[in-house]
């Protein structure tokens, strides 16, 4: 293991490499083009491939093809470049090849600005390309978690043969903060028995998302669909904090869950009964444990830099339960402890 | 005597499974179509390279979509004009392969335009097929970036005019000028003669892949009689009477000789080998310290000019913060704070795990220029620290519920013999006031941020400098001075 203070996109590409990522794929966008810094730099170093793509589409399908020919492999952007990438992760999907896209989300929509936003919950979460199919979708909220998630994030995809994304943003990039970084992970056990590698014992297969006759389309959707609800039998974390006797409860995801937990601090400091509930997969949702948690607390409050997006999926799960009220920054605005205190306490005025 | 021996080349399948349908014999390729010519040559000389092994065929979009329903090798169906991209990863993660890029006109030269460009001009090292039958036949016949001046199709219904669709793509022509392909020809298959330059092609294209010479692309000008609506013979004519004058066959570029292979780098990478070009290798010291937590939390904002060395002095307070067992964030300004020629960044040192990262009522101001001092004062918690450059700043801080910390960091640098090390006075005064960090753990950290030696004497000089300082005013303040309080 070792320690070092580093920025939350070089530890999400140095925790690739450590899980046996051997290929990036990447664009120049801000602010995600430090991870693709970061990668030129160091793939060289470890055996393995970096190239700086012609195009947004050019990456996620050489993405395709490195994945294809089962080597783990990555590519990230920023919010108009990951609208690009949609066609092609839907492809890796329907195909079932295991990648790891990281979107450091930023101001839109349009070319909008560089600063921090979550407005991209939809186009990440909800699938964005075409078709029927879904993808873990991990939030970080600090450098070790973009080293460890970036780490999980190889193993669930190889696990679910499915992409996998990590939705993150400016701040929790740029910031630098203390990472323990493990050992290289020894990955011998993968199944790459499906993948295409240009030998005899792979030359029988095909990679392919064509299923042309109706009935043998819907048969590929029911086996992924039966992936899918693995996922979400599995695959949800959520991280809570002060979370069992809160009568107002936070949900917020990445830096603004950073945010929040600093509110809880100061609310518990005056009483208040405020808690969090942070959810680290954004797919699958935690709704579970938010409508057991719709039974106990008196008010959610969502706090989101979009004008609301995964407050959607709060109701959902809460079913009327609870009121579910919205808090929003956007544009690359994000709330101080002290506004959304203030909040808080405007709530409890009523 | 040499025995003719007529059979479907081994790279090709006898039956053709994974075809829908009774019929597992036939191609789905339409009477007269060049597809199928095309995908027997190039199988038979995957056979006589014997690379069938090796193989992967890349199938588009368009007609060639169904291409793995034949090829006895490994297949990966892609997306619409991304072969080339696709077969980049393939080959890239896969080096010992033998890849073949197979595309139509529509695939190649209109939607992946750029990158069969980009594929061909990193100099990839696989061989691309490149049917040209001016047309995109699997939608019913419509415009290609090929079909000729004049040409019907569906969506040229009065014929392709050079006023709103311009002239037929050359693609042979147009990659030729670039200088890493190393074989380009374009050759047709109108008859036992040009199907023969055909086949020579396919293999020279594959070989040169096989011996690694680099990217190679064999345009082939093939007969589409259902997108053309003519019987086939006449089809065939179409193509020499229409087809070659515009796209003459040749060779367009052929260096295989010139050109060395690429050599192919086998080496495996050991676990220290990873940690090391990770540059984590040294880490280890620190990953040992303990974090400690019965200190407050320390909220700062250090803001100066550009140039004043102000992230620096923000990390070298983290780093050695981290050693110490704090947890720490360091992070820039972001946004609209950036405006103003100002340079500055948020870093909190804690006992216990930090929530927001974004200082917004720092307990800890350090100015180094008067612009930070007015901007940042108001923000600061009751009973904060301003640490400020009172060699640079003519004005004291105006609050009363703070603490005022002069340190003359500038002119103290200056006496040690630059005035860039005036960042690290400041540190140092810091250090000395509240003890927030260790001089040593400052003084250990610094050749892990420091590259030059002579820079890390400056700065160890500089710091002790600023060490003194401190603990000169919390004598004269006779008050002993915690962190945390009212940090936020």
């Amino acid at each position: 293991m070792a320690r070092e203070l580093i920025k939350g996109n070089d530890a999400l590409v140095k925790g690739a490499i450590l899980a046996g990522c051997r290929s990036y794929f990447g664009y120049p966008i801000t602010p995600a083009s430090e991870i693709a810094e970061a990668a030129a730099r160091f793939m060289p170093l470890v055996g393995g491939t970096f190239i700086q793509a012609e195009s947004e589409v050019a990456a996620i399908n050489m993405v395709y093809g490195a994945a294809s020919a089962g080597q783990r492999t990555m590519t990230a952007s920023s919010s108009p470049g990951f609208s690009l990438k949609q066609e092609g992760i839907s492809y890796c999907a329907g195909s079932e090849l295991p990648c790891v896209i990281a979107n450091i989300v930023r101001g839109g929509p349009g070319l909008g600005n560089i600063a921090p936003e979550q407005g991209d919950y939809f186009q990440t979460v909800k699938g964005g390309g075409h078709g029927n199919y879904r993808v873990i979708v991990f939030a970080p909220n600090s450098a070790q978690e973009m080293c460890d998630f970036s780490m999980l994030a190889f193993d669930l995809a190889d696990k679910y043969r499915n992409p996998v994304l990590i939705m993150s943003d400016g701040f929790t990039g740029q910031m630098m903060e203390p990472v323990d970084f493990p050992e290289p992970k020894p990955v011998p056990e993968r199944d790459e028995s499906w993948a295409v590698c240009g030998d005899a014992d792979t030359r029988p297969n095909l990679i392919s998302s064509i299923y042309l006759e109706p009935e043998e389309l819907e048969a590929h959707i029911k086996k992924l669909k039966a992936k899918y609800d693995e996922m979400q039998r599995t695959e949800v974390r959520y991280e809570e904090y002060e979370a069992d006797d809160a009568e107002i409860m936070l949900i917020g995801f990445g830096i603004v869950s950073r945010v929040l937990r600093s509110v809880v601090d100061r609310a518990r400091e005056k009483g208040l009964k405020v808690g969090l509930l942070r959810p680290i997969t954004l797919w699958p949702f935690p709704s579970k444990r938010i409508a057991q948690r719709a039974k106990q607390v008196e008010t959610f409050l969502v706090v989101e830099l979009s004008t609301g997006q995964m407050v959607e999926d709060v109701q959902l799960a809460v079913m009327n339960e609870a009121p579910v009220r919205l808090y929003w920054r956007a544009g690359g605005v994000v709330p101080t402890a002290e506004e959304i205190l203030g909040e808080i306490e405007k709530m409890i005025e009523g | 005597m040499a025995k003719k021996i007529l059979k479907k080349p081994d790279a090709l399948y006898d039956v053709f499974e994974r075809k829908p349908g009774v019929d597992k014999t036939m191609t789905h390729y339409c009477p007269g179509c060049g597809h199928g010519i095309l995908h027997k040559l190039i199988a038979e000389a995957i056979d006589d390279l014997g690379v069938a092994d090796r193989t992967i065929f890349v199938s588009p979009v368009g007609c060639s979509v169904f291409a793995y329903y034949y090829f006895d090798v490994g297949n990966v169906q892609v997306a619409h004009g991304r072969a080339p991209a696709v077969a980049t990863g393939l080959k890239r993660a896969s080096p010992n392969s033998i890849v073949i890029s197979y595309q139509g006109d529509g695939d190649l030269a209109a939607i992946g335009g750029n990158n069969i460009l980009q594929a061909a001009n990193r100099g990839e090292l696989f061989t691309v097929f490149f049917i040209n039958n001016g047309i995109y036949g699997m939608t019913g016949g419509q415009m290609a970036p090929t079909t000729l001046i004049g040409q019907k199709t569906t969506t040229t219904p009065y014929g392709r005019t050079i006023r709103n669709e311009g002239y037929p793509i050359r693609v042979c022509e147009l990659l030729a000028t670039l200088e890493s392909p190393v074989y380009i020809e374009r050759t047709a298959m109108t008859d036992a003669k040009n199907i023969a330059r055909t086949r020579r092609a396919v293999r020279k294209a594959l070989r040169c892949q096989v011996d690694r010479k680099g990217f190679s692309l064999v345009e082939v000008l093939s007969s589409c009689p259902s997108g053309w609506k003519v019987e086939p013979r006449e089809a065939l004519k179409w193509i020499e009477e229409k087809m070659m004058p515009y796209f003459p066959l040749g060779v367009y570029k052929d260096v295989i000789e010139e050109r060395e292979p690429v050599e192919l780098v086998e080496r495996t990478y050991t676990s220290a080998d990873i940690m090391k070009g990770l540059a984590l290798a040294d880490g280890e010291a620190a990953a040992r310290a303990p974090r400690h937590e019965d200190v407050g939390e320390m909220a700062m904002k250090i803001a100066g000019f550009g140039g004043q060395g102000i992230l620096f002095l923000g990390l070298a307070l983290a780093e050695t913060g981290m050693d110490e067992g704090l947890h720490v964030t360091w992070l820039p300004s972001y946004g609209p704070e950036m405006r103003g020629g100002t340079a500055n960044c948020h870093v909190i040192l804690s006992g216990r795990r930090v929530g927001a990262p974004l200082v917004s009522i720092p307990n800890v101001l350090i100015a180094l220029n008067r612009p930070s001092l007015e901007k940042f004062e108001p923000a600061l918690s009751e009973g904060g620290l301003i640490l400020y450059d009172s060699s640079l700043i003519d004005i004291s801080p105006s609050r009363k519920d703070i603490i005022p910390l002069p340190v003359p960091a500038t002119k103290l640098a200056d006496e040690l013999g630059s005035t860039r090390a005036a960042n690290m006075v400041a540190m140092g005064a810091l250090i000395g006031y509240t003890d927030v960090v260790s001089v040593d753990g400052a003084i250990a950290a610094l050749p892990r941020l420091v590259k030059r030696d002579e820079l890390i004497s400056l700065n160890e000089a500089a710091i002790r400098k600023g060490v003194e300082q401190g603990r000169q005013l919390r004598a004269k303040q006779k008050v002993a001075v915690g962190t945390g309080k009212g940090a936020r």
